[in-house]
């Protein structure tokens, strides 16, 4: 049992006064001409409030207190406290280590309790009420998207915490939503070449798949990547989300001459199909002559933690790792160890990147102004945040980095040393054209809450 | 507030006579005495009360940006809430509170209700009009039809009923309805949506898609305003139904439905139309959650989502007009702020105490709050449950009633 | 022919957990009348029985993890090992069998404690209140799991030498392929024992006939002298220890989180329902039925057809049996029919 330290929210009381200010804020005035003095939660005050919306409650809980320990520490770093992290190895960087564009940070915190519903609800209590400049979080592809939606409706900017849905940045991408994390596009293209390298190109594969939206994304982007190399799709099964037990999914894969299984499932559904896939024997079958393999295409930390044993041996893409040797990475893990005594997740790392990028998008700019913000963000080429060079594309808000290529290690040895890099897969073989997947951006000026 | 005693009312209620186990322990307690239906049966109250009672609840809610203020949940999306969820829990208080007939499946009809409206932003109009009247008559649609087949059993069964089809809804509109549904997402409006009646009028270009009413945008205080209306004439019509013979013979029906059938009314017809009514409330609340914020999620017909505006009509009080109000402000209250407070503005709050007894109460206090918020409801709601039966409605009642020394009489308001 | 029998197996096995569940919550509501929101926790207590004791046994000493070099980080050891070396690890191996012996009497003082604290004052009030202040109590329940044990889903495996696959196939002379977990057939073989065992417990033994006798005629057994009250607090300790073992037991099969609770209890009323309120043979049938109907539903073969089915076929077979047959499959006339 882990007992963690509660988030400190100090800006919690601030947020309150402010709520009141933006409150008695007469709805009219803040079109056309003004607009840039006077946008949505403009600061006043020496200090900016950022908010940070994970889930608390539901499944995602201990990956949502993750996101926020990493929140934490970016807003010490960012206001100069702690020992800087990554701070001091972001490039190009305009941050100074004193606070946005010399405003202390200061932060409110919200439960997603990962429904879309709910996050909105809670992103709108941080702008209408906290006044908040930014917002940032999450743990699901839907919630992203919903408050990326609400992000551009009201004109606050939103940094996605972890969503891997291609619609993040595809079909339903907005000017006003940026994520750092990858997508099921780039999961597929890293690890289909592997997949062939490794198991072959004579396979027959079978999905398993979550029946919703990022579901068949991903289930879509892996079976293109790895039919183009010369695999076959057996067939693909949707499954309720939370089935809990997948027995009647798994048994007929054994007799459908399969012999790799697909399973696109996140979370506490990853968890126990994988756990039941194991204990069904696939492991230790053979198939039409070859060795049976099962495929997770996204990982995470935690849930390798809740399949134990069973994720042994398991390849799946990931976004980052605290192994990873470059010194990015080292000083930001090293930051975050000592703080919390664990290595970070990649949801905290993402969530830890993504937050130091908007605030030197803000010093770039000299403003909080978001259209400003928005576009020092675009475009935005840096490097040394742990993921090699890195690119913010304009064109979709997508960031364009190597991709990890993962596995469940065989003898781990600490309970924080489940997954090994097995491959750094390098950023031009995951790069796409923007276009494929559709969507338009919106305007940089809108209405804004103050509409 | 409300006339009769909720306490004894509760007792005796209903779900007793089709359990035989339960038929033994309260064989003794059920009244032997009719329902006072004769006299009762004309309205007690002159409209003028009735309207007087709207203008005062109407200036609790209109005044809500003003007294709101100290408990730091005056701003816009959470009031617009409190609103919604109150014509929520009050159209649930129309079937439960009066008839008894407890559903576990209301959320359905508020998740149907804002799917109508989105729709309706996508394919006629970004006009409220139009949405709120439509969903309100799909929601009833689903209610009369989903009503009509549970209402076929009572007690627990009926329970199970409405729980089994607002699953199916919830399910179906997560996974395969997803072209209707958006699924996961939930369904937006979206810039390049047909629109016709404002394509008509030659409007349906907009940068960002906003409900709006005649030009007026939903955003804010003026979407506050709107859910406000709609909250008044809800409790409006809440109050003259109860007051009606109608309201009457529903609770008739709950102290005794078999007896109100011996006596020769036959009480289907009875409960569909309150099972209708309240379907369409929770068809309006499902509107306006969709007219604030162009979004429609599948969670919001999640069973745990019923559940949680029976927990608002019990902690506020069933059968009473105000409690379910009160429920509904409490739990989003909570939701909203209480799911914000964290350790360090707890240290804040206590800052008055020495440092150690600082430490311990942060250290009491904060399982409670923050992440913890569904215990403090848990917790809350249990202890209503036992000691107020009533919900926090019977709670002042009982106050005002030591306030007045004793007087027995009784306190309907 | 394989592919059915498989579905056959995985419908039993699911079932298996249902009947289980739906047994305790028919004894409470049969001998009590208490309509108990709050079962599907005492089955995640159960899980967490399990847990418990793992963390119990695994309580380990902090060894400095030379292998991360980033910050001082500790790996642990558990104690168990450090001192008996191999018989250590195999206690630990073996901790969901060894859980059942920690679960059964912790179960039984939390069902007592249940039933004596909060669920014996209201006998009186209507169901609807007895939903309420159980579902409450399934919250709060539900909540301090997680404050003890975090959200994350925490891994316990079945011992070693369980974790392989029976070949069924070979054992009953098939050919083909033909493979099934072991542990879950230990699963489906203890939930057809604690079920026999209740019966047997409330057939075969005198208290267990006084029970049923209070049962079915609760004022006559009280005239007679016996204080069936108190024979009803151990009834419903009894259903929290089946729970228990329920949940427990499946451990190895889902991997527990707090709210596996409330997923299992939604489900374990509409067994009840269709088996028939108050009926303990219909429980079990129900659960058994639905479990298989739950695994054929989930064919693609059936799916292609009626697409979305395998979401909603518990519901719908709920919603026909209450409506065509309202006492459910084995209720008897007259009990809860309305």
């Amino acid at each position: 049992m882990t007992k963690f330290e509660r988030p400190s929210r100090r800006g919690f009381l601030q947020g309150t006064a402010i709520a009141g200010a933006t409150l008695a804020v007469p709805t009219f005035f803040t079109r056309g001409a003004w607009a840039q003095a006077n946008f949505c939660n403009a600061p006043k005050g020496a200090s900016v409030v950022l908010g940070f919306n994970v889930p608390q409650t539901g499944s995602y809980a201990d990956e949502g207190a993750d996101e926020l320990r990493a929140y934490q520490l970016a807003v010490k770093h960012l206001n100069g406290e702690g020992d800087g992290g990554m701070l001091n190895t972001m490039k190009p960087s305009n941050l100074k280590g004193n606070g946005i564009l010399g405003k202390k940070v200061e932060y409110v915190t919200g439960d997603t309790q990962t429904k879309s519903d709910a996050a909105r609800a809670s992103a709108r209590r941080m702008i209408e009420k906290d006044g908040v400049i930014m917002f940032g979080g999450g743990s699901s592809s839907g919630v992203a998207i919903a408050q990326q939606s609400l992000a551009q409706e009201i004109g606050v900017v939103y940094m996605c915490g972890l969503t891997h849905s291609n619609d993040t940045t595809g079909k339903d991408k907005r000017r006003y939503g940026f994520r750092h994390f990858f997508n099921a596009y780039m999961s597929g293209e890293a690890l289909g070449p592997v997949l062939a390298e490794v198991m072959g190109k004579d396979r027959r594969a079978y999905h398993l798949t979550a029946d919703y939206t990022w579901g068949w994304t991903q289930e879509e982007s892996i079976k293109n990547a790895t039919e183009a190399l010369g695999w076959e799709t057996a067939q693909t099964v949707r499954t309720p989300l939370g089935a809990g037990d997948f027995s009647q999914y798994l048994t007929p894969v054994l007799n459908s001459g399969a012999d790799v299984l697909i399973l696109n499932h996140y979370g506490n559904d990853m968890v126990n199909s994988l756990t039941q896939a194991v204990q069904f024997g696939m492991r230790d079958k053979q198939v039409n002559g070859k060795q049976f393999e099962i495929v997770v295409p996204l990982y995470s930390e935690l849930m390798a933690e809740g399949a134990g044993e069973a994720v042994k041996g398991i390849f799946g893409t990931s976004n980052w790792d605290w192994k990873l040797t470059d010194e990015g990475t080292a000083a930001f893990t090293k930051s975050f160890g000592q703080e919390y005594g664990r290595p970070p997740s990649q949801a905290a790392h993402t969530c830890y990147v993504q937050t130091l990028l908007y605030a030197n998008a803000a010093e770039t700019a000299g403003t909080f102004y978001p259209p400003e913000v928005i576009k020092a963000l675009e475009g935005f080429e840096f490097d040394g945040m742990g993921n090699g060079p890195t690119l913010y594309r304009a064109d979709d808000h997508q960031c364009f980095k190597d991709v990890l290529v993962v596995r469940g290690k065989e003898n781990p040895s600490s309970q924080f040393d489940l997954l090994e890099v097995y491959k750094v897969v390098p950023r031009d073989q995951v790069t796409y054209k923007a276009d494929i997947f559709g969507g338009e951006l919106g305007p940089y000026e809108v209405a804004g809450c103050a509409a | 507030m409300d006339t009769t005693n909720t306490t004894a009312d509760l007792k005796s209620a209903t779900m007793d006579a089709d359990t035989h186990s339960a038929h033994y322990h309260t064989k003794s307690e059920v009244p032997t005495q009719l329902p006072p239906l004769g006299p009762d049966m004309r309205p007690l109250w002159p409209p003028k009360v009735d309207i007087l009672m709207t203008v005062l609840f109407g200036i609790a809610v209109f005044s809500m940006p003003i007294w709101l203020q100290p408990f730091g949940a005056a701003y816009p999306d959470l009031m617009q809430r409190f609103a919604i969820f109150g014509i929520f829990a009050i159209g649930f208080n129309i079937l439960f509170g009066l008839t008894g007939y407890l559903s576990f499946g209301h959320a359905a009809f508020l998740g149907i209700g804002s799917y109508a409206a989105v729709w309706s932003f996508k394919l006629l109009s970004l006009n409220v009009v139009p949405a709120i009247i439509l969903s309100v008559l799909i929601a009833g649609v689903f209610a009369a039809a989903i009503g009509y087949v549970s209402l076929r059993r009572s007690g627990i069964y009926f329970s199970i009923l409405t729980l089994a089809f607002a699953q199916m809804c919830y399910n179906l509109a997560y996974s395969v309805l997803t072209p209707i549904t958006n699924g996961e997402t939930g369904l937006r409006v979206l810039r390049n949506d047909p629109r016709v009646l404002d394509a008509l009028v030659g409007s349906s270009e907009v940068a960002i898609p906003r409900a709006s009413f005649f030009g007026i945008s939903m955003t804010g205080m003026a979407g506050f305003w709107a859910c406000a209306v709609c909250l008044m004439i809800a409790f409006y019509i809440a109050l003259r139904i109860t007051r009606s013979p109608f309201g009457m013979m529903l609770r008739g029906i709950k102290s005794n439905q078999t007896r109100m059938a011996y006596v020769g009314f036959n009480t289907r017809p009875y409960t569909l139309v309150a099972f209708i009514v309240s379907g369409m409330y929770a068809g309006l609340a499902g509107a306006l959650l969709a007219v604030v914020d162009p979004l429609a999620g599948a969670e919001r017909m999640q069973w745990t989502a019923s559940g949680e505006v029976v927990l608002m009509t019990i902690l506020g009080g069933a059968g009473t007009l105000l409690g379910p109000f009160i429920g509904a402000v409490l739990i989003k209250y909570f939701e909203n702020i209480f799911s914000a407070l964290g350790h360090t503005t707890l240290s804040d709050a206590f800052s008055f105490l020495p440092d150690g007894v600082r430490e311990f109460a942060v250290s009491i206090v904060s399982p409670f709050v923050g992440e913890g918020w569904h215990l403090t409801l848990g917790v809350l709601f249990v202890l209503v449950v036992i000691f107020l039966p009533g919900g926090l409605a019977e709670g002042f009642r009982r106050i005002g009633r030591m306030f007045r020394g004793g007087n027995k009489s009784e306190t309907s308001s | 022919m394989d592919a059915i029998l498989l579905q056959v197996l995985n419908g039993l096995d699911k079932g298996g957990a249902y009947a289980l569940i739906a047994l305790g919550l028919t004894l409470t509501f049969g001998t009590l009348g208490v309509v108990n929101f709050a079962h599907g926790a005492l089955f995640m207590l159960g899980a967490f029985c399990a847990v418990g004791l793992q963390e119990v046994l695994t309580l380990s000493v902090r060894v400095r993890d030379e292998s991360i070099t980033f910050f001082e980080a500790y790996k642990e050891e558990p104690y168990l090992v450090l001192w008996f070396g191999d018989t250590g690890a195999a206690i630990i191996d073996w901790v969901v069998p060894l859980s059942v012996l920690v679960t059964i009497p912790l179960m039984l003082l939390i069902g007592v404690a249940f039933e004596r604290g909060l669920i014996r004052f209201f006998y009186k009030r209507p169901h609807a209140e007895q939903i309420l202040v159980t579902f409450g109590l399934a919250i709060v329940i539900q909540e301090l799991i997680k404050a003890g044990f975090g959200a994350n889903p925490i891994p316990i495996s079945a011992p070693e030498i369980a974790r392989g696959s029976a070949d069924i196939g070979a054992m009953l002379g098939l050919s083909g392929v033909l493979t099934y977990p072991w542990w879950r057939l230990i699963y489906l073989a203890s939930s057809l024992f604690i079920i026999g065992g209740v019966f047997a417990f409330l057939n075969l033994t005198t208290y267990g006939m006084v029970v049923r006798a209070g049962m079915a005629d609760r004022e006559t057994v009280q005239l007679l002298g016996i204080n069936i009250q108190r024979r009803f607090t151990v009834v419903f300790g009894l259903a929290a220890v089946v729970a228990g073992l329920a949940g427990a037991l499946y451990t190895p099969i889902l991997t527990p989180n707090y709210h596996i609770g409330m997923d299992f209890l939604v489900l374990s009323f509409v067994v009840v329902v269709v088996g028939g309120m108050g009926s303990l043979g219909g429980a079990v049938l129900a659960g058994f039925l639905l479990g298989i109907l739950q695994s054929f539903a989930s064919l693609n073969e059936v799916k292609s057809i009626l697409p979305g089915i395998d979401q909603i076929i518990i519901y719908l077979v709920a919603v026909v049996v209450l409506l065509a047959r309202p006492r459910g499959l084995l209720g008897r006339r007259g009990v809860m029919e309305a």
